[in-house]
This record gives C-alpha cells, structure tokens and sequence, in this order.
C-alpha cells in the first residue's frame, strides 16, 4: 500500500464538563493511503465525528482533551504542530466537506463571495498570488468540476437559491478549491433524498479516480459504504471494532457488532443480500 | 474487544425530577432570583403598606406646611415633600397604585390577547386575516398616546388609563401566542388529538396553551415593568392617576419642579418606579433563560 | 424582481393599517361623551351659535358621511381645524413635526451606533465583564422611565456640570429659519451655517440619550443574542474549517446576519420611541409635535389630538417600511420569502 498519507496511531479523546470526564475515544488507530477511498461506520455516538474533528483539529481543547495518540499527515504528527500550522493545513492540504448543505452555507453571502473568501485566504496561507478574476476563474472551475450546470449562474447566488442537490455540490467544491490531498466527508447526502444522494456518492467516487484525492467517508449507512469505498474501519463507543477491505467484511464480517450493523441494512427481500444471517445475540 | 466499555455511565447522572431541576435552576440564576426577591419585597409592602408606614395618613389630603421640603432624615426616611407629607410613606402606598395598575391591565389584556392568538393560529383563515390585521393596527399606535388621546377624549384617571392601554397592549400577547401556536399546529400530538375527535376547545386549552405557558410568563412578566412604566409616564404628564393619590410618576412631577436643590422629591420616587420596574424586568429575563424562550 | 414583489406587499399592508388607524382615530374623537362644539364655543355661546358651529364643522351628518368627509380631508392632507386656535392642523403640526423628526431620528442614530458595539462586543466577551457590565446598563436602561433619566441628565449635564444645554433646540437669539428640511443640523449644513450646526447638536445631545437610551439597552441585547446564536450554526464552524481567520469571520459572516433581528426591533420598538418622545419633549421644552399634542390634549381639542394620533401612526408605518426594506436588502431569504414574519 506505500506510506500512508493520514495515519492515526492509538489516539484517545475525552470531554471534561461540568467537572466530570468521559472518554469519548479509546485508543483509536486508522490508516489512509494516498488515492484511496476509505470510509469509518459507526453509529451516532461512536465517536466517528469526534474522530474527523480531530484529525482535521476542529476539537475545542478544552473541553476536549488528547491524552494520547498521534496524527501523522505525510508523515509528520499534526497534534504536535503550533496552531497557525495546523490552521494553515485546513482547507488546503485536507478538506472537509459538511454534513448539511442547508445549514452550512451562510444565508446572507453568495456563492462567489464565500468561494472566493475561502480561496483568498487559503492562497494567503500557500502563499499564492492571485487576483479577485483569477480566483471568481477557479471557482467557476471547480463548480464545473462538480458536475454544476451554469456555474455562473450559481455563482452570483444565494444559498436558498439552490436546490439541496446544488449546495451539497458547492460544498464539496469549496472543499477542492485548493486541490486537497485529503478530503473527509461528513455523511454525505444524508440530508438529501436518496436519488440525489447516489449521484453525490457517485460524483465523489469520480472526484477520486480522477485526481490526486484519498477519501475518508464518515457515515453510518453501510449501503452507502458498499457503494464507494475499498476499505471500512467499523467503530463502536469510541473504539474501532474491525477493519477491512470492503468486500471481505460484506462477506464474512467477524465481530458481532458488524453483523447487527449488517443486518440492520433493510432489504427488500428480507435478511441480507448475502443470504439471511443470524445475528448474533 | 478491549475491556474499556463506556457504555455504563457514572453512578451519579440520576434522572432528577422536572420541577427539582427547574426549580435548580432558577435558584442558580442570579437575575430571576433578584427579580423575585425585588417583587415579594415590593408586594408585600404594598400590601401591608398601613401596618409598615410611618405617616399612613399623609395619602391624603394632609398638610404639615412647618414640616415642608424635609431632606431624608431619620424621623422621615426619604424626606417630606412640598406640603410636607412623608415621601417614604407615599411610595410605598404608590407601590399599590402601580401593582393595581399593572394587575388591572394584564389581567386584561393577557387573557384575551392570548384567546385572540389561539384563535388566530389554529382556525387560520379569516380569522386569522382580521385579527392579525387588527393587531397590526393597534402595534401602529404607541400606548403612551394612545392613553393621552384617551384621556383627553374622557377626562384624565386612573381607570381610563388602564382602559386604554390595555385595548392596546392585549395585541403583543396575540401576536406571541399566535406564532407559538402556528408552530405547534402542525405537530403531532395536534393531530391526534384531533383524529380521536378532541373538541376545538380541548385542543386549544388543553394541548396548545400548556406549550404557551413559559413564554406567556415571561412576557407577562416583561409587560408588567413596562406598563408600569407608561403609567408613570401618564401620571408625570398629569393625565393619569390625579393628586392627591401617592401615584409615583405624579410625584416626580410634583417634585420636579423643585429640582436640583429638593432632589428627593422627585429623584427618590423615581428610583421607586426603577425598582419596581427593575424587579419585573429581572424576572422576565431570568424565566426567558430558565424556559430557554427565544422570541419574546 | 421579487424585491419588488415584496416590496409591493409591505406598502400594500401599510396602506390598509393606516386606513385602519384612521378609522380607530376617527371612532374614538367621535364616540365622545359630550359636545365639541359646545365645548369649543365655552358655555357662554349661545344655542344658535354652537348648532351652527355644530353644521360648519359637519357634526350634524350621519357618522358614515363624517368619516367619509375625514378620508377626503386625509386625502387632500387636510387634518381638519383646531377646535381651539381655528387654524389648520396641518400647518400646526407641521412646524413642530420637524423638530421631533429630527430628534428620533438623531436617537435611532444613537441608539444603533452604541447598541451595535455593544451588543457585539458582549457576544465577543461572552460571560466575561463586559458582557456583564453590557446587560447590566442595557437593563438599568430598559428600567429606567423615560422622564426620569431625562430630569436626571437635565440636573447632571445642566445644572450640576453646566456643560449642556436644557431647553429647546437653540440658543436664545440665535436664530434660524427658512430651512428646507426642517432638521436644523441638515438646514444648517446646507446653508454653511456651521455655527447652527454646532448648536443645534449641542441642544439635540441630551434629549437624544434621554430618548434612545430604553432602545438602546434593546438593540444591545437584541444584538447580544443574535450574534450568539449566529455564532452557534454550522456555517461560521464550516468557515473555520475552510480557514476563514477569525477577525473576518466575526465581522462579515457573523455580523450580517445577525442585522435582522435588531432591525425588527427597531420597527417593534419605535411605538415606544414616539411615546417616551412626548415625555422627553415636555421636559427639555424640546419644540415639537409631542408638546403640541400634549397641550392639545389637555385642551381637549380634538382634531388637533386626532391628527397628532394620525401622524404618529403615519411615522410608524413608515418607518416600519424603510425598517422592511432594509431587512429585505440584507437577508435574501426574507425577499424570497416575502416577509419578516
């Protein structure tokens, strides 16, 4: 597989409020290649949010605390660079793209605006020079990368403007904008229906085989996971449980919480699509 | 498996009881706290205002002219006024005049500005149209003037005051009570309620006003510092209540003209129309951030 | 274009609240116990003479026709004549509308340019001191009556410290007329009488805060929690992580739409801001409309009172309107939408 491009190594995370202290995660070790598409299930509560929140340093410390654990992004341990560093790596180097397209996107800004303040200041921290053309070009670039119909269009407008389909695009665009090595994406689609969804699923796979991108997929529809990625980290109460390339773990998962995970995918026709499986009581 | 299972929470996150937690709380919140305490204080004066005043009698018509324009002093607490009466006990007998009036008003317009709301957000409809237009209308005319072209219209009291600014002020309770309900309308237990063929007056006072009951208290307690104050404001203009009632604003009048050099006769009332106000208010705030109410 | 749909619908609604009004104003004058004219006339006249004003002045009609001959009147801008002096309303009001124009609107400019700040800086500083010392003077302001912080800042900044002017709106013996705008600080600028225009800001600072300090208190607050709860959504956290520094964060993407809700309260507040403007007015013998509806008032001289009512709700709706407008320019969703509510 070659060195990988994000690798955590035994990373805890816990939370101290109201005096008490919970750990959230226990330990926690995963590996991203370059190029790859991987993707980290889990319930709510499993800790897969807090997880990305770390590896892309959003954790608010306090009340979050890292007691152990390391974070090498191309080799070097992240928790342990100056904070204008590690800023500096957000929305360049890994990107991430949000959840909800209805609630991420500010209302009051448009599309250009918010692109082009994304870029400027990323540029700032690569050091680039470019005009306000040169970045209202790229933005127009990207959107169409994004598989946008008139980018322009979309450009000039406001975030109510767009459709669900449209924004959780632009959200996405705004995360390539400065050509990551990584991207995370945070349950993609879930807001959306499910036709909508698949495409977005479908134009993140393309994002990756066209590019220089590895893919780390949070989610916990494990319908979505067979879908996309080659390699499944299954996470429970802060721990992960298993892993596996995708296609093994679908055909003989060995703990007992991946297959209730399995299992509680509906299908049609009842149990499984690989055959009806007991779960294990 | 690592043996690490944090699915067992520590032993102390007991469920405690709604009202404990509540009443938790507010006790935690220096502002509703504060707010309470001013008003009990400020009640229970007004209520046992004979037994507790020095010169009960100086409410009325009385006189002392060798005891005129007094500074605060141990025999007269806040001074004595222009005709020599006891400021101290004329405030605290001014407490009733603005309780009376805050409690004559909202009992007023809270009751039926609430129905008005009711009505409007769940029949919708032309009901809806023309109540929410007249309260537009009414939103349009400020209280204070409201009052005044009243008073001028009848002749100037207490009571007509009252009148005017509660066929005013019972539109802000509607429109409240109007969007809670909107909102609740479409919910859930809305609709079973009705599915089961619950009467409209069951779904109205049984289903939708309990969810009203926080944001009602906090407005109720808002309003009543402000009503408060438009009726200070009428008695200073000398159109509400008239001397020689112990009415607060009227004193500040009274006494104003004697400003700077017998400042307690005016600045003294005034700080007790403050207080008051100030109680109210601080209760209003902290039940808004007890109830977690944002729109009021 | 659907600005101008929305656009179309507010001054629609303003229209039929004013027509409302009208006919609020006009039950109340006439649903009055006993006689207008013979109250006029005094109770020397004579029969004859009060059934005659009593015809002039149209009372005699059936209550529909009355009414109808008020809109015509409102129409044409004629607010009827003062049962006491006989002149036109209109022309009373006028001169003195100005000068209460002028004051509101120098207290809506105080009240945003601290009540902003404030309110902004308490979210920034949230739970620490200046937060707290922010909602402590915003509640002392919103507590505090009107007349009473007025007499106080008259004592302090008049006679105490002798450093600001009580009464009126310019020094004795200056004098100033024939402006177009009847704000003095606009006329004078106009006009390059600068010497006006300091005294006029001189005169104007006291009534000013005394007026805007309730509002401001709101607008502070208003803005406190706005900001708070803007900085609470998945947007400005999503600036973060595209890494948005957080001086631009604040500033843009926090400040704008947190614009609204104080906005709003304005246009609520501004019902208050004209009451409390009659009582700020009679205490620092401020020239305007509010003293002239006072002693309309007390002389019971109705058509005067109605058309001080009338204007009054007038300057509400429109206020409300420019309020609408502005909220439209900021938000877009309100323009989709169509509405504040």
């Amino acid at each position: 597989m070659g060195e990988a491009l994000l690798s955590v190594k035994n990373l805890s995370v816990e939370f101290s409020t109201y005096g008490r202290t919970t750990a959230v995660l226990h330990n926690v070790s995963l590996d991203i290649p370059a190029h790859s598409h991987v993707a980290l299930v889990g319930e709510s509560g499993s800790g897969k949010t807090v997880t990305m929140k770390a590896i892309m340093g959003l954790l608010r410390t306090p009340p979050a605390r890292i007691p152990n654990g390391e974070i090498f992004f191309e080799g070097r341990d992240v928790l342990k660079l100056p904070p204008r560093m590690r800023a500096g790596l957000r929305g360049t180097a890994m990107s991430m793209v949000f959840q909800d397209p209805m609630s991420s996107l500010n209302p009051v800004f448009t599309v250009q605006d918010q692109m082009g303040t994304i870029l400027k200041y990323a540029d700032r921290r690569l050091g680039r020079d470019r005009s306000k053309k040169e970045r209202l070009a790229r933005v127009a670039e990207v959107l169409s990368q994004v598989r946008m119909r008139e980018p322009e269009r979309v450009m000039r407008s406001f975030p109510v403007m767009l459709s669900g389909g449209m924004r959780q695009r632009v959200l996405i665009a705004m995360a390539l904008l400065s050509e990551p090595r990584l991207l995370i994406a945070d349950e993609p689609g879930t807001a959306l229906d499910v036709t909508t969804q698949a495409q977005i699923l479908k134009l993140l796979r393309d994002l990756v085989e066209e590019r220089d991108l590895a893919l780390l997929m949070i989610t916990h529809n494990l319908g979505v996971v067979r879908e996309t990625s080659s390699y499944v980290y299954v996470m429970n109460k802060g721990v992960i449980v298993e892993e596996r390339p995708t296609a093994e773990l679908f055909a003989s998962p060995r703990e007992d919480y991946t297959k209730s995970l399995i299992a509680a995918v509906p299908r049609l026709t009842g149990g499984t699509r690989y055959g009806t499986r007991e779960v294990a009581s | 498996m690592s043996e690490f299972d944090p699915t067992v929470a520590p032993d102390d996150a007991r469920r405690l009881s709604n009202a404990y937690q509540n009443w938790y709380r507010f006790s935690r919140n220096p502002t509703a706290v504060i707010g309470a305490a001013i008003i009990v204080i400020v009640v229970l004066a007004a209520i046992f205002a004979p037994w507790i005043t020095p010169y009960p009698d100086h409410v009325g018509a009385v006189v002392d002219f060798r005891a005129r324009h007094l500074p605060p002093s141990f025999e007269h607490w806040f001074g004595t006024d222009n005709v020599g009466r006891d400021i101290f006990t004329r405030v605290i007998f001014g407490f009733r005049i603005s309780l009376e009036l805050a409690v004559v008003v909202l009992g007023l317009a809270v009751p039926f500005g609430t129905v008005m709301g009711l009505l409007a957000g769940y029949f919708g409809g032309w009901t809806e149209t023309i109540i929410m237009r007249v309260t537009d209308i009414a939103l349009a005319i400020p209280p204070l003037v409201m009052a005044l072209a009243v008073s001028a219209v009848l002749s100037p009291s207490l009571v007509h005051a009252m009148l005017a600014i509660a066929a005013l002020w019972w539109t802000w309770h509607t429109r409240l009570i109007y969007s809670i309900t909107r909102q609740i309308r479409s919910q859930e237990f809305v609709e079973a309620a009705e599915m089961m063929g619950a009467s409209k007056f069951h779904i109205l006072f049984r289903e939708i006003l309990p969810n009203c009951v926080s944001a009602l208290s906090v407005k109720t307690s808002l309003d009543a510092g402000f009503v408060i104050l438009v009726g200070a404001a009428l008695s200073f203009l000398g159109l509400g209540v008239q001397p020689p009632a112990p009415d607060l604003g009227t004193m500040v009048a009274t006494g104003s003209q004697f400003l700077p050099d017998r400042w307690w006769e005016s600045v003294l009332p005034g700080m007790a129309i403050l207080f008051i106000s100030l109680g109210f208010n601080l209760l209003g705030d902290g039940l808004r951030d007890l109830f977690d109410v944002e729109d009021v | 274009m659907e600005f101008t749909l929305f656009l179309v619908k507010r001054v629609l609604w303003s229209i039929l609240v004013l027509v409302g009004l009208s006919m609020v104003i006009f039950l109340i004058a006439r649903v009055v116990p006993g006689d207008p004219a013979r109250m006029a006339l005094g109770p020397t006249a004579t029969e004859q003479q009060v059934t005659d004003l009593r015809h002039n002045l149209g009372l005699d009609q059936p209550m529909v026709t009355q009414y109808g001959m008020f809109i015509a009147g409102l129409a044409q801008g004629d607010l009827g004549r003062s049962l006491l002096t006989e002149r036109a309303v209109v022309s009373d009001i006028r001169s003195t509308f100005s000068a209460t124009f002028e004051l509101v609107l120098s207290t809506i400019i105080v009240a945003f340019v601290f009540g902003l700040p404030l309110g902004v800086a308490a979210a920034r500083f949230k739970d620490k001191w200046p937060d707290n010392l922010v909602r402590f003077v915003a509640i002392l302001s919103a507590v505090t009556p009107g007349f009473f912080l007025a007499l106080l800042l008259q004592i302090l900044a008049g006679y105490v410290l002798h450093i600001l002017p009580t009464t009126g709106r310019l020094p004795p013996g200056m004098d100033f007329t024939g402006g177009v705008t009847g704000l003095l600080v606009v006329d004078g600028l106009l006009a390059g009488r600068f010497d006006v225009v300091g005294e006029a800001l001189r005169y104007l600072l006291l009534p000013s805060i005394a007026l805007a300090a309730a509002t401001m208190g709101q607008i502070a607050r208003i803005t406190r929690s706005s900001m708070i709860d803007v900085s609470k959504q998945d947007y400005i956290e999503a600036a973060r992580a595209f890494g948005v520094p957080e001086r631009l964060r604040v500033f843009k993407y926090m400040l704008r739409p947190s614009f609204v809700p104080p906005l709003t309260i304005l246009g609520l507040e501004f019902a208050s801001l004209i009451g409390n403007a009659f009582v700020v007015e009679l205490v620092f013998s401020w020239p305007g409309m509010a003293a002239y509806g006072i002693r309309t008032i007390l002389q019971k001289d109705l058509n005067a009172v109605m058309g001080v009512v009338m204007v009054s709700g007038v300057f509400f709706v429109l206020v409300n309107l420019v309020i609408d407008v502005l909220v439209g320019l900021v938000d877009p969703r309100v323009r989709i939408r169509g509405g504040r509510q």
